[in-house]
Protein backbone atom coordinates (compact mmCIF):
# COMPACT_ATOMS: atom_id res chain seq x y z
CA UNK A 1 0.00 0.00 0.00
CA UNK A 2 1.76 3.35 -0.76
CA UNK A 3 1.86 5.73 1.68
CA UNK A 4 0.09 9.00 0.33
CA UNK A 5 2.40 12.20 0.09
CA UNK A 6 -0.38 15.16 -1.01
CA UNK A 7 -0.71 17.37 1.59
CA UNK A 8 -4.25 18.12 0.60
CA UNK A 9 -5.40 14.49 0.86
CA UNK A 10 -3.81 14.42 4.12
CA UNK A 11 -5.14 17.48 5.33
CA UNK A 12 -8.44 15.32 4.91
CA UNK A 13 -7.23 12.58 6.99
CA UNK A 14 -8.47 11.58 10.45
CA UNK A 15 -6.89 12.11 13.21
CA UNK A 16 -7.40 10.99 16.78
CA UNK A 17 -9.85 14.09 18.09
CA UNK A 18 -9.58 15.46 21.69
CA UNK A 19 -12.01 13.62 24.05
CA UNK A 20 -14.39 16.44 24.17
CA UNK A 21 -14.50 16.82 20.39
CA UNK A 22 -16.81 13.58 19.92
CA UNK A 23 -18.42 14.68 23.26
CA UNK A 24 -19.84 18.40 22.28
CA UNK A 25 -20.35 17.13 19.10
CA UNK A 26 -23.04 14.47 20.22
CA UNK A 27 -24.35 17.24 22.22
CA UNK A 28 -23.79 20.12 19.65
CA UNK A 29 -26.07 17.64 17.68
CA UNK A 30 -28.17 16.90 20.18
CA UNK A 31 -29.23 20.70 20.87
CA UNK A 32 -29.97 21.18 16.74
CA UNK A 33 -32.17 18.73 16.73
CA UNK A 34 -34.32 19.56 20.00
CA UNK A 35 -34.32 23.17 18.57
CA UNK A 36 -36.00 21.69 15.30
CA UNK A 37 -38.29 18.98 17.16
CA UNK A 38 -38.67 19.93 20.54
CA UNK A 39 -39.66 16.37 20.82
CA UNK A 40 -38.05 16.50 24.63
CA UNK A 41 -38.27 19.37 26.26
CA UNK A 42 -41.94 20.32 25.25
CA UNK A 43 -43.80 17.05 26.78
CA UNK A 44 -41.60 17.10 29.77
CA UNK A 45 -42.21 20.92 30.50
CA UNK A 46 -46.37 19.93 29.86
CA UNK A 47 -45.86 16.69 32.10
CA UNK A 48 -44.26 18.49 35.01
CA UNK A 49 -46.65 21.42 34.62
CA UNK A 50 -49.38 18.80 34.84
CA UNK A 51 -48.48 17.10 37.81
CA UNK A 52 -47.18 20.24 39.95
CA UNK A 53 -50.78 21.92 39.15
CA UNK A 54 -53.05 18.72 39.64
CA UNK A 55 -51.05 17.85 43.09
CA UNK A 56 -52.14 22.15 43.68
CA UNK A 57 -55.54 21.29 43.75
CA UNK A 58 -55.13 18.11 45.69
CA UNK A 59 -53.39 19.42 48.52
CA UNK A 60 -55.45 21.54 51.26
CA UNK A 61 -53.39 25.02 51.73
CA UNK A 62 -52.46 24.78 54.95
CA UNK A 63 -48.97 25.61 55.43
CA UNK A 64 -48.25 22.94 57.35
CA UNK A 65 -49.12 20.71 55.19
CA UNK A 66 -47.44 22.72 52.09
CA UNK A 67 -43.77 22.34 53.61
CA UNK A 68 -44.79 19.04 54.43
CA UNK A 69 -45.33 17.45 51.26
CA UNK A 70 -44.38 20.25 48.42
CA UNK A 71 -40.91 18.40 48.11
CA UNK A 72 -42.11 15.25 47.30
CA UNK A 73 -44.57 16.69 44.62
CA UNK A 74 -41.74 18.43 43.23
CA UNK A 75 -39.28 15.49 42.88
CA UNK A 76 -42.56 13.38 42.07
CA UNK A 77 -43.18 15.63 38.95
CA UNK A 78 -39.26 15.92 38.26
CA UNK A 79 -38.05 12.53 38.50
CA UNK A 80 -41.15 10.92 36.08
CA UNK A 81 -41.04 13.98 33.55
CA UNK A 82 -37.01 13.33 33.58
CA UNK A 83 -37.90 9.55 32.47
CA UNK A 84 -40.12 10.96 29.75
CA UNK A 85 -36.84 12.84 28.39
CA UNK A 86 -34.45 10.07 28.92
CA UNK A 87 -36.68 7.45 27.24
CA UNK A 88 -36.82 10.33 24.39
CA UNK A 89 -33.28 10.74 24.40
CA UNK A 90 -32.48 7.20 22.69
CA UNK A 91 -35.48 6.57 20.89
CA UNK A 92 -34.49 9.40 19.02
CA UNK A 93 -31.34 7.96 18.04
CA UNK A 94 -32.75 4.73 17.16
CA UNK A 95 -34.96 6.21 14.28
CA UNK A 96 -32.72 5.75 11.26
CA UNK A 97 -30.42 4.32 13.25
CA UNK A 98 -28.21 6.92 15.20
CA UNK A 99 -27.05 4.47 17.25
CA UNK A 100 -25.39 2.19 14.76
CA UNK A 101 -24.02 5.32 13.21
CA UNK A 102 -22.33 6.39 16.65
CA UNK A 103 -21.03 3.01 16.61
CA UNK A 104 -19.60 3.28 13.68
CA UNK A 105 -17.45 5.89 14.11
CA UNK A 106 -14.02 5.87 16.17
CA UNK A 107 -14.77 7.20 19.11
CA UNK A 108 -14.94 5.31 22.21
CA UNK A 109 -18.30 4.12 23.87
CA UNK A 110 -17.54 6.22 26.89
CA UNK A 111 -17.92 9.44 24.88
CA UNK A 112 -20.83 8.46 23.69
CA UNK A 113 -22.68 7.86 26.74
CA UNK A 114 -20.88 11.30 27.83
CA UNK A 115 -22.60 12.90 24.96
CA UNK A 116 -26.00 11.71 24.80
CA UNK A 117 -25.78 12.23 28.58
CA UNK A 118 -25.02 15.27 29.10
CA UNK A 119 -27.42 16.11 26.52
CA UNK A 120 -30.17 14.70 28.08
CA UNK A 121 -29.14 16.09 31.57
CA UNK A 122 -28.86 19.71 30.22
CA UNK A 123 -32.75 19.52 28.49
CA UNK A 124 -34.41 18.15 31.66
CA UNK A 125 -32.58 21.19 34.00
CA UNK A 126 -33.78 23.84 31.25
CA UNK A 127 -37.20 22.07 32.27
CA UNK A 128 -37.05 22.44 35.88
CA UNK A 129 -35.11 25.57 35.66
CA UNK A 130 -38.80 27.14 34.08
CA UNK A 131 -40.62 24.84 36.64
CA UNK A 132 -38.75 25.64 39.85
CA UNK A 133 -40.85 29.09 39.87
CA UNK A 134 -43.79 28.08 39.06
CA UNK A 135 -43.32 25.66 41.70
CA UNK A 136 -42.39 28.41 43.92
CA UNK A 137 -45.19 30.58 42.91
CA UNK A 138 -48.09 27.58 43.10
CA UNK A 139 -46.90 26.56 46.33
CA UNK A 140 -46.00 29.88 48.26
CA UNK A 141 -42.35 29.09 48.77
CA UNK A 142 -39.28 30.76 48.57
CA UNK A 143 -37.57 30.59 45.05
CA UNK A 144 -34.43 32.40 45.42
CA UNK A 145 -32.70 29.28 47.58
CA UNK A 146 -29.06 28.87 46.21
CA UNK A 147 -29.37 25.43 47.69
CA UNK A 148 -32.47 24.43 45.78
CA UNK A 149 -30.79 24.78 42.55
CA UNK A 150 -27.60 23.08 43.72
CA UNK A 151 -29.81 20.36 44.76
CA UNK A 152 -31.56 20.53 41.00
CA UNK A 153 -28.52 19.93 39.44
CA UNK A 154 -26.97 17.58 41.54
CA UNK A 155 -29.84 15.23 41.36
CA UNK A 156 -30.39 15.86 37.68
CA UNK A 157 -27.20 14.84 36.91
CA UNK A 158 -27.58 11.58 38.92
CA UNK A 159 -30.67 10.86 37.35
CA UNK A 160 -29.27 11.39 33.50
CA UNK A 161 -26.17 9.51 34.45
CA UNK A 162 -28.14 6.49 35.38
CA UNK A 163 -30.77 6.98 32.79
CA UNK A 164 -29.17 7.26 30.00
CA UNK A 165 -27.38 4.07 30.31
CA UNK A 166 -30.70 1.91 31.12
CA UNK A 167 -32.05 4.48 28.01
CA UNK A 168 -29.96 3.14 26.23
CA UNK A 169 -30.90 -0.49 27.23
CA UNK A 170 -34.37 -0.25 26.84
CA UNK A 171 -34.46 1.17 23.42
CA UNK A 172 -33.66 -2.01 21.56
CA UNK A 173 -37.09 -3.66 23.55
CA UNK A 174 -40.29 -3.54 22.52
CA UNK A 175 -41.31 -2.60 26.32
CA UNK A 176 -39.12 0.32 26.72
CA UNK A 177 -41.62 2.65 28.44
CA UNK A 178 -42.19 -0.22 31.11
CA UNK A 179 -38.39 -1.36 31.46
CA UNK A 180 -36.69 1.91 31.71
CA UNK A 181 -38.88 3.02 35.25
CA UNK A 182 -38.40 -1.22 36.42
CA UNK A 183 -34.42 -0.58 35.67
CA UNK A 184 -34.13 3.20 36.86
CA UNK A 185 -35.96 3.48 40.25
CA UNK A 186 -34.38 0.91 41.90
CA UNK A 187 -31.14 2.31 41.44
CA UNK A 188 -32.28 5.97 41.40
CA UNK A 189 -33.63 5.27 44.89
CA UNK A 190 -30.95 6.92 46.95
CA UNK A 191 -30.64 10.60 44.54
CA UNK A 192 -34.65 10.65 44.89
CA UNK A 193 -34.56 10.42 48.69
CA UNK A 194 -31.91 12.67 49.08
CA UNK A 195 -32.90 15.20 46.72
CA UNK A 196 -36.62 15.11 48.81
CA UNK A 197 -34.57 15.62 52.04
CA UNK A 198 -32.36 18.15 51.02
CA UNK A 199 -35.05 20.05 49.09
CA UNK A 200 -37.46 19.32 53.06
CA UNK A 201 -34.62 21.31 54.70
CA UNK A 202 -33.93 24.30 52.21
CA UNK A 203 -37.52 25.03 52.13
CA UNK A 204 -37.29 24.73 55.42
CA UNK A 205 -34.70 27.34 56.31
CA UNK A 206 -32.19 24.66 57.66
CA UNK A 207 -28.90 26.02 57.77
CA UNK A 208 -26.48 24.14 55.32
CA UNK A 209 -25.06 22.17 57.77
CA UNK A 210 -28.38 20.73 58.28
CA UNK A 211 -28.35 19.28 54.65
CA UNK A 212 -24.85 18.95 53.60
CA UNK A 213 -24.76 15.09 54.07
CA UNK A 214 -27.41 14.63 51.03
CA UNK A 215 -25.41 16.66 49.04
CA UNK A 216 -22.76 14.93 49.48
CA UNK A 217 -24.45 11.93 49.04
CA UNK A 218 -25.71 12.96 45.81
CA UNK A 219 -22.47 14.30 43.97
CA UNK A 220 -20.72 10.92 44.74
CA UNK A 221 -23.25 9.01 43.41
CA UNK A 222 -23.17 11.51 40.48
CA UNK A 223 -19.14 10.47 40.36
CA UNK A 224 -19.65 6.96 40.99
CA UNK A 225 -22.65 6.03 38.24
CA UNK A 226 -21.25 8.47 35.59
CA UNK A 227 -17.65 6.58 36.02
CA UNK A 228 -19.55 2.95 36.33
CA UNK A 229 -21.97 4.24 33.34
CA UNK A 230 -19.15 5.44 30.88
CA UNK A 231 -17.14 2.36 31.58
CA UNK A 232 -19.65 -0.17 31.55
CA UNK A 233 -21.68 1.80 27.94
CA UNK A 234 -19.31 -0.33 25.35
CA UNK A 235 -21.48 -3.97 26.57
CA UNK A 236 -24.55 -1.63 26.74
CA UNK A 237 -24.18 -0.94 23.21
CA UNK A 238 -23.04 -4.33 22.04
CA UNK A 239 -25.19 -7.50 20.52
CA UNK B 1 0.81 -1.47 11.57
CA UNK B 2 1.23 -2.64 7.49
CA UNK B 3 -0.85 -5.94 6.60
CA UNK B 4 -1.28 -8.04 3.87
CA UNK B 5 -4.57 -8.59 4.71
CA UNK B 6 -7.96 -5.89 4.83
CA UNK B 7 -10.04 -8.64 6.43
CA UNK B 8 -9.28 -11.61 7.91
CA UNK B 9 -11.77 -14.07 9.68
CA UNK B 10 -11.06 -17.48 11.04
CA UNK B 11 -14.00 -19.79 12.30
CA UNK B 12 -16.18 -16.83 12.74
CA UNK B 13 -19.70 -17.65 13.38
CA UNK B 14 -23.09 -15.83 14.41
CA UNK B 15 -25.37 -17.30 16.07
CA UNK B 16 -28.94 -15.68 17.34
CA UNK B 17 -30.27 -17.57 20.99
CA UNK B 18 -30.07 -20.99 19.13
CA UNK B 19 -30.63 -20.19 15.69
CA UNK B 20 -27.00 -20.29 13.52
CA UNK B 21 -26.73 -17.29 11.03
CA UNK B 22 -22.86 -17.82 9.95
CA UNK B 23 -20.99 -21.16 9.98
CA UNK B 24 -17.22 -21.26 10.28
CA UNK B 25 -16.34 -18.63 7.73
CA UNK B 26 -12.84 -18.23 6.51
CA UNK B 27 -12.56 -15.06 4.93
CA UNK B 28 -9.29 -13.37 3.71
CA UNK B 29 -9.24 -10.05 1.35
CA UNK B 30 -5.86 -8.62 0.73
CA UNK B 31 -5.49 -4.85 0.13
CA UNK B 32 -6.64 -3.52 -3.38
CA UNK B 33 -9.58 -6.26 -3.89
CA UNK B 34 -13.15 -5.68 -3.94
CA UNK B 35 -15.12 -8.64 -3.00
CA UNK B 36 -19.31 -8.85 -4.02
CA UNK B 37 -20.70 -11.19 -1.99
CA UNK B 38 -24.32 -12.52 -3.39
CA UNK B 39 -26.08 -14.75 -1.59
CA UNK B 40 -30.28 -15.08 -0.79
CA UNK B 41 -32.31 -13.73 2.26
CA UNK B 42 -31.57 -15.25 4.57
CA UNK B 43 -28.30 -16.41 3.92
CA UNK B 44 -26.42 -14.43 6.33
CA UNK B 45 -24.70 -11.42 4.54
CA UNK B 46 -26.19 -8.43 6.29
CA UNK B 47 -24.61 -10.60 9.40
CA UNK B 48 -21.24 -10.55 7.91
CA UNK B 49 -21.54 -6.87 6.92
CA UNK B 50 -22.25 -6.28 10.57
CA UNK B 51 -19.75 -8.37 12.41
CA UNK B 52 -17.07 -7.06 9.61
CA UNK B 53 -18.23 -3.39 10.19
CA UNK B 54 -18.03 -3.93 14.25
CA UNK B 55 -21.68 -3.60 14.75
CA UNK B 56 -22.49 -7.04 16.56
CA UNK B 57 -19.85 -9.40 17.90
CA UNK B 58 -19.25 -12.85 16.98
CA UNK B 59 -20.23 -15.71 18.73
CA UNK B 60 -17.18 -17.73 17.65
CA UNK B 61 -14.30 -17.49 15.90
CA UNK B 62 -12.13 -14.41 15.17
CA UNK B 63 -11.97 -10.93 12.94
CA UNK B 64 -9.02 -9.36 12.26
CA UNK B 65 -8.85 -5.63 10.19
CA UNK B 66 -5.99 -4.41 8.67
CA UNK B 67 -4.46 -6.94 11.64
CA UNK B 68 -6.68 -5.16 14.14
CA UNK B 69 -8.69 -7.06 16.36
CA UNK B 70 -12.16 -4.70 16.20
CA UNK B 71 -12.87 -5.84 20.36
CA UNK B 72 -9.25 -4.71 21.43
CA UNK B 73 -8.53 -2.15 18.90
CA UNK B 74 -12.28 -0.89 18.06
CA UNK B 75 -11.28 2.84 17.89
CA UNK B 76 -8.74 2.15 14.61
CA UNK B 77 -10.65 -0.03 13.00
CA UNK B 78 -13.54 1.86 12.46
CA UNK B 79 -11.18 4.72 11.51
CA UNK B 80 -10.00 2.12 8.32
CA UNK B 81 -13.81 1.08 7.76
CA UNK B 82 -16.55 3.08 5.51
CA UNK B 83 -19.72 1.19 6.16
CA UNK B 84 -22.79 1.71 3.77
CA UNK B 85 -26.22 -0.43 4.84
CA UNK B 86 -30.16 -0.39 4.72
CA UNK B 87 -30.02 2.26 6.97
CA UNK B 88 -28.70 5.95 6.12
CA UNK B 89 -27.32 6.74 9.63
CA UNK B 90 -28.65 10.59 8.67
CA UNK B 91 -30.57 12.48 11.82
CA UNK B 92 -34.02 13.29 9.57
CA UNK B 93 -34.17 17.11 11.25
CA UNK B 94 -30.67 17.88 10.28
CA UNK B 95 -29.44 18.79 6.63
CA UNK B 96 -27.64 16.76 4.58
CA UNK B 97 -24.55 19.65 5.37
CA UNK B 98 -24.88 19.31 9.12
CA UNK B 99 -25.24 15.49 9.30
CA UNK B 100 -22.12 15.49 7.12
CA UNK B 101 -20.03 17.72 9.27
CA UNK B 102 -21.16 15.79 12.23
CA UNK B 103 -19.47 12.77 11.47
CA UNK B 104 -16.67 14.76 10.00
CA UNK B 105 -15.98 16.46 13.20
CA UNK B 106 -16.93 12.73 14.91
CA UNK B 107 -13.84 11.44 12.24
CA UNK B 108 -11.94 13.80 13.30
CA UNK B 109 -11.59 15.32 10.07
CA UNK B 110 -9.50 18.65 9.14
CA UNK B 111 -10.77 20.98 6.51
CA UNK B 112 -14.08 19.00 6.65
CA UNK B 113 -16.45 21.63 4.55
CA UNK B 114 -13.72 21.59 1.80
CA UNK B 115 -13.85 17.47 2.08
CA UNK B 116 -17.36 17.74 2.33
CA UNK B 117 -17.97 19.67 -1.06
CA UNK B 118 -15.45 17.46 -3.05
CA UNK B 119 -17.34 14.11 -1.80
CA UNK B 120 -20.95 15.39 -2.29
CA UNK B 121 -19.68 16.61 -6.08
CA UNK B 122 -18.13 13.28 -6.87
CA UNK B 123 -21.66 11.82 -5.63
CA UNK B 124 -23.59 14.79 -7.62
CA UNK B 125 -25.43 15.78 -3.99
CA UNK B 126 -24.15 18.89 -3.99
CA UNK B 127 -27.39 20.45 -5.05
CA UNK B 128 -29.40 19.40 -1.98
CA UNK B 129 -26.29 19.98 0.68
CA UNK B 130 -28.52 22.29 2.20
CA UNK B 131 -31.85 20.30 2.38
CA UNK B 132 -32.89 18.78 5.62
CA UNK B 133 -32.72 14.76 4.99
CA UNK B 134 -36.68 14.09 5.75
CA UNK B 135 -37.42 16.02 2.48
CA UNK B 136 -34.51 14.19 0.40
CA UNK B 137 -36.16 11.02 -1.92
CA UNK B 138 -34.50 7.52 -0.62
CA UNK B 139 -31.84 7.53 -3.72
CA UNK B 140 -30.42 11.43 -2.35
CA UNK B 141 -30.58 10.08 1.36
CA UNK B 142 -28.57 7.04 0.10
CA UNK B 143 -25.96 9.63 -1.63
CA UNK B 144 -25.46 11.71 0.93
CA UNK B 145 -24.85 8.47 3.10
CA UNK B 146 -22.47 7.27 0.55
CA UNK B 147 -20.79 10.49 1.35
CA UNK B 148 -20.98 9.47 4.69
CA UNK B 149 -18.92 6.80 4.37
CA UNK B 150 -16.06 8.12 2.06
CA UNK B 151 -15.59 11.57 4.16
CA UNK B 152 -12.92 10.00 6.17
CA UNK B 153 -10.85 8.36 3.25
CA UNK B 154 -11.29 5.02 4.79
CA UNK B 155 -9.22 2.49 3.41
CA UNK B 156 -11.97 -0.48 3.80
CA UNK B 157 -15.43 0.00 2.05
CA UNK B 158 -18.14 -2.37 3.51
CA UNK B 159 -21.55 -1.49 1.35
CA UNK B 160 -24.40 -3.50 1.92
CA UNK B 161 -26.75 -3.25 -1.16
CA UNK B 162 -25.48 -0.13 -2.12
CA UNK B 163 -27.31 0.12 -5.44
CA UNK B 164 -30.94 0.22 -3.24
CA UNK B 165 -32.80 2.82 -3.94
CA UNK B 166 -29.91 4.64 -6.77
CA UNK B 167 -30.40 5.68 -9.87
CA UNK B 168 -28.38 4.40 -13.26
CA UNK B 169 -26.45 7.65 -13.04
CA UNK B 170 -25.53 7.31 -9.10
CA UNK B 171 -24.83 3.76 -9.36
CA UNK B 172 -22.15 4.30 -12.45
CA UNK B 173 -21.19 7.03 -9.93
CA UNK B 174 -20.64 4.14 -6.89
CA UNK B 175 -18.93 1.82 -9.40
CA UNK B 176 -16.17 4.64 -10.52
CA UNK B 177 -15.81 5.52 -6.70
CA UNK B 178 -15.23 1.80 -5.80
CA UNK B 179 -13.07 1.14 -9.08
CA UNK B 180 -10.78 4.60 -8.00
CA UNK B 181 -10.57 3.20 -4.08
CA UNK B 182 -8.99 -0.28 -5.56
CA UNK B 183 -6.66 1.89 -7.24
CA UNK B 184 -5.78 4.21 -4.49
CA UNK B 185 -4.69 0.52 -2.53
CA UNK B 186 -8.38 0.31 -0.83
CA UNK B 187 -10.32 -2.93 -0.60
CA UNK B 188 -14.24 -3.22 -0.36
CA UNK B 189 -17.06 -6.01 0.51
CA UNK B 190 -19.73 -5.25 -1.40
CA UNK B 191 -23.17 -7.10 -1.05
CA UNK B 192 -25.64 -7.15 -4.39
CA UNK B 193 -28.42 -8.75 -5.97
CA UNK B 194 -27.25 -7.78 -9.02
CA UNK B 195 -25.36 -9.94 -11.33
CA UNK B 196 -23.95 -7.90 -13.89
CA UNK B 197 -22.20 -4.96 -11.57
CA UNK B 198 -21.40 -7.18 -8.91
CA UNK B 199 -19.03 -9.05 -11.38
CA UNK B 200 -18.04 -5.66 -13.32
CA UNK B 201 -16.75 -4.32 -9.93
CA UNK B 202 -15.18 -7.45 -8.37
CA UNK B 203 -11.83 -9.49 -8.45
CA UNK B 204 -13.45 -11.73 -6.15
CA UNK B 205 -17.04 -13.36 -6.00
CA UNK B 206 -18.91 -15.17 -2.90
CA UNK B 207 -22.00 -16.80 -2.89
CA UNK B 208 -22.94 -17.23 0.79
CA UNK B 209 -25.81 -19.91 1.39
CA UNK B 210 -26.97 -21.39 4.97
CA UNK B 211 -24.48 -18.87 6.78
CA UNK B 212 -22.12 -20.81 4.79
CA UNK B 213 -19.60 -19.90 2.61
CA UNK B 214 -20.19 -21.98 -0.91
CA UNK B 215 -18.62 -20.29 -3.36
CA UNK B 216 -14.89 -18.23 -3.45
CA UNK B 217 -13.47 -17.54 -7.02
CA UNK B 218 -11.93 -15.12 -9.00
CA UNK B 219 -14.33 -13.37 -10.49
CA UNK B 220 -12.38 -12.40 -14.07
CA UNK B 221 -13.20 -15.14 -16.00
CA UNK B 222 -17.14 -15.27 -15.30
CA UNK B 223 -20.30 -14.45 -17.12
CA UNK B 224 -23.52 -13.45 -15.57
CA UNK B 225 -25.01 -16.01 -17.51
CA UNK B 226 -23.25 -18.85 -16.26
CA UNK B 227 -22.95 -17.20 -12.52
CA UNK B 228 -26.85 -17.41 -12.25
CA UNK B 229 -26.33 -21.08 -12.77
CA UNK B 230 -23.90 -21.56 -10.57
CA UNK B 231 -25.87 -19.49 -7.87
CA UNK B 232 -28.85 -21.58 -8.38
CA UNK B 233 -26.85 -24.74 -8.03
CA UNK B 234 -25.60 -23.64 -4.85
CA UNK B 235 -28.66 -21.97 -3.04
CA UNK B 236 -31.01 -23.25 -4.64
CA UNK B 237 -32.77 -19.93 -5.66
CA UNK B 238 -33.30 -18.03 -9.14
CA UNK B 239 -30.49 -14.49 -8.78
Amino acid sequence: MTEQTDNTVRSYRSRTPSWWTPVLAILWKDVLLESRTREMVMPILVFAFLVIVVFNFVIDPNPTLVAAVAPGVLWVAFTFAGMLGLNRSFSMEKERGGIEGLMLCPVGRDLIYLGKMLGAFMFILIVEFIMLPVFAAIFNLPLFEPGLWLITVLATFGFASVGATFSAMAVNTKAREILLPILFFPIAVPVIIAATEATRAVLAGDPFSDYSRWIQLMAAFDVVFVVIAALTFDFVLGE
Amino acid sequence: MQTNSAIHTHGLTKHYGNRPVLRDIDLELPWGEVLSLFGPNGAGKTTLVRLLAGLTRPTGGSIRIAGLDPERRGIEVRRLLGVVTHQTFLYDELTARENLRFYARMYGLGNADDRIEEVSATLGSSSYLDARVRTLSNGMQKRVSLARAVLHRPRLLIFDEPEAGLDQEALDLVEALLKAHRAEGGSAVVTTHNVERGLSIADRVIILANGRISYDEPSGMLEPVSFRDTYRERTGVQL
